[in-house]
């Protein structure tokens, strides 16, 4: 089993690091997939909404690396799957985020020290002839094949409502405020493109609407007209909108009506699916 | 303002109705005095008083004139409610108080009588918030009788110089700090001591400061305030850009804050302190 691939433009560096420190708020482990084409990041919830991901990442791997090698357990499976603590990653990778001056390259292996590890190395600019790198170890560990069934791509659920989110940055401070006021949140959505978030206190009733949203537009239309609306945890919703540091063109919200909220962060070579169980059924 | 264009809404049917371009002058006001969880809120057809009271020894005030609104329709007869301060600053924040000048939410406020939540319509660039927020009976707030024939001791002042004062102070002191202001005809005049277990510091400022602008004593009053008491303070001095400083003669302390608002309104806070008893002093 081989991987090795090799960063060297600062601003993919910097997208990589920002892609992971956003897995790393929203979770202590997470399953990394590398297969040919892609990079994904997996977190799994026991217990989310037909066993599906907390959140799927792909990455598109011939956006961010410029030598990329692969060889998995075998020919017909030629993929990887690792599991590791984003946290390490992220740290390591933000400290050369701000290097000054930029680091040169960043190298990405999978190597056996002691244990498995994900071993970065990082080529900074240097004066003399001789190269400065800096080596870092992410210990991660192997995961079986008989366990990687676990981590499939999920499917798209089948919802009852989709809109095109506004401007997370909006939608943020909505969600901060009312974060302070209840601990769940309701998106309802219809195909007009009326978006309501609220919440509801005893103490107080919230809701904000936004109006002339855009609608995706889907091959079998499965949305009824009506509104839709789903519950659920506002504090894992805040820690999405505060991870997102991956400016998305495009952010597709989802409703399983009563059952999930689905978001679908679009940029040009990465895609977040992330999914927020109902948690309550209203 | 004219008062004609109220016909044309139904609004006549609700005791209290408020309409502004701008919420955050409302917001601003409300933040100031938001110490304590609870609020009274007094409408009249004079303007909308607010009052937060801590421990029956403090109480600020907030008064927000009729002429600050592009429409305020209120009864003849006063109505006044309790109501959430925490949720009602939360609500007028709820698109984040963007700090650009001339963004801002409109806001429209009905209260519709005993019993009936306060409702606020906040709208930015088309998105709109619907906020009801419970209400609860009134009560009596603390009157301190505080009339201007039994102040003795009168100091105008620009509000940096007790803001740097009273910011610089350590309030998690051991023991129970207390702040003795001392005004006087004669010299040292304005004296501002903290007295703690440990330690006394004393400012002095002379009554020829810049700070000052108006300075008349009548007789010497030494009065002790609990350094935590004053507090809260702090926030509307930060937003005032005068302040009143009185004491009568039972030594209750009256600090009123002249706030020039974005829109060139000036509006005024009030905030009451006890005196510490007089036998704890030495």
């Amino acid at each position: 089993m081989k991987f090795r691939g090799k960063m060297v433009d600062i601003t993919c560096i910097k997208q990589f690091s920002n892609i992971v420190s956003t897995v790393a708020r929203l979770s202590k482990i997470c399953v990394l997939r590398i297969t040919k084409e892609h990079v994904y990041f997996i977190i799994h919830e026991s217990g989310a909404v037909e066993s599906s991901p907390g959140l799927w990442a792909e990455l598109d791997q011939g956006h961010f690396f410029n030598e990329f090698h692969v060889e998995g357990v075998s020919q017909e499976d030629n993929q990887i799957f690792l599991e590791l603590e984003p946290d390490k990653l992220s740290k390591t990778l933000n400290s050369f985020k701000t290097a000054q001056p930029a680091p040169r390259s960043l190298k990405v292996k999978l190597t056996r020290k002691h244990s498995p590890c994900l071993t970065l190395e990082v080529e900074l600019p240097s004066l003399s002839v001789h190269a400065r790198t800096v080596v870092h170890d992410v210990p991660v560990t192997l995961i079986p094949r008989r366990q990687w069934h676990v981590y499939q791509e999920p499917e798209m659920p089948q919802f009852d409502s989709s809109v095109y989110l506004p401007p997370l940055r909006q939608i943020k401070h909505v969600v901060d405020r009312m974060k302070t006021l209840s601990q769940h949140i309701t998106f309802s959505a219809n195909r007009r493109g009326t978006l309501i978030i609220s919440v509801s206190t005893d103490v107080v009733d919230v809701s904000t609407h936004f109006k002339n949203l855009s609608v995706p537009v889907w091959g079998d239309d499965n949305d009824t007209g009506g509104t839709h609306s789903a519950t659920v945890d506002i504090k894992k919703l805040g820690l999405l909108l505060q991870g997102s540091q991956i400016n998305p063109t495009k952010v597709i919200c989802n409703i399983v009506a009563n059952r999930m909220v689905h978001m679908f962060l679009l940029h040009d070579d990465v895609t977040l699916q992330y999914f927020l169980p109902a948690a309550t059924n209203t | 303002m004219s008062q004609l264009s109220h016909h044309d809404d139904n609004n006549e049917d609700y005791p209290l109705v408020i309409k502004t371009e701008n919420a955050n002058t409302v917001l601003q006001l409300l933040r100031a005095i938001n110490f304590s969880e609870m609020a009274t809120v007094i409408g009249s057809p004079e303007g909308l008083r607010v009052v937060v009271e801590e421990g029956k020894c403090i109480q600020a005030s907030a008064f927000l004139q009729s002429q600050m609104f592009q429409e305020y329709h209120s009864q003849d007869d006063v109505v006044t409610f309790k109501i959430n301060l925490n949720v009602l600053v939360e609500c007028l924040n709820i698109f984040g108080g963007s700090s650009l000048p001339g963004v801002a939410p409109s806001l429209k406020m009905c209260y519709g009588g005993y019993g009936s939540p306060l409702s606020l319509v906040l709208e930015e660039a088309s998105v709109l918030t619907d906020c009801n927020i419970r209400t609860q009976e009134a009560d009596d707030t603390l009157e301190f009788n505080f009339c201007n024939t039994s102040v003795v001791n009168k100091i105008v002042m620009r509000s940096e110089c007790l803001r740097d004062i009273f910011s610089e102070f350590d309030y998690n002191c051991c023991g129970v700090p207390v702040l003795e202001i001392l005004t006087s005809p004669d010299p040292p005049y304005f004296r501002l001591s903290t007295i703690s277990n440990m330690s006394t510091s004393d400012t002095d400022i002379p009554k020829d400061s810049d700070m000052i602008e108006t300075f008349s004593c009548t007789k010497t009053m030494r009065q002790r305030y609990k350094l935590a008491l004053l507090r809260p303070s702090i926030k509307p001095l930060t937003i005032a850009q005068k302040v009143l400083l009185r004491t009568d003669e039972r030594g209750i302390l009256c600090l009123q804050f002249m706030v020039k608002m974005e829109d060139n309104h000036i509006c005024f806070v009030e905030f009451f302190c006890c005196p510490e008893e007089e036998e704890e002093i030495e």
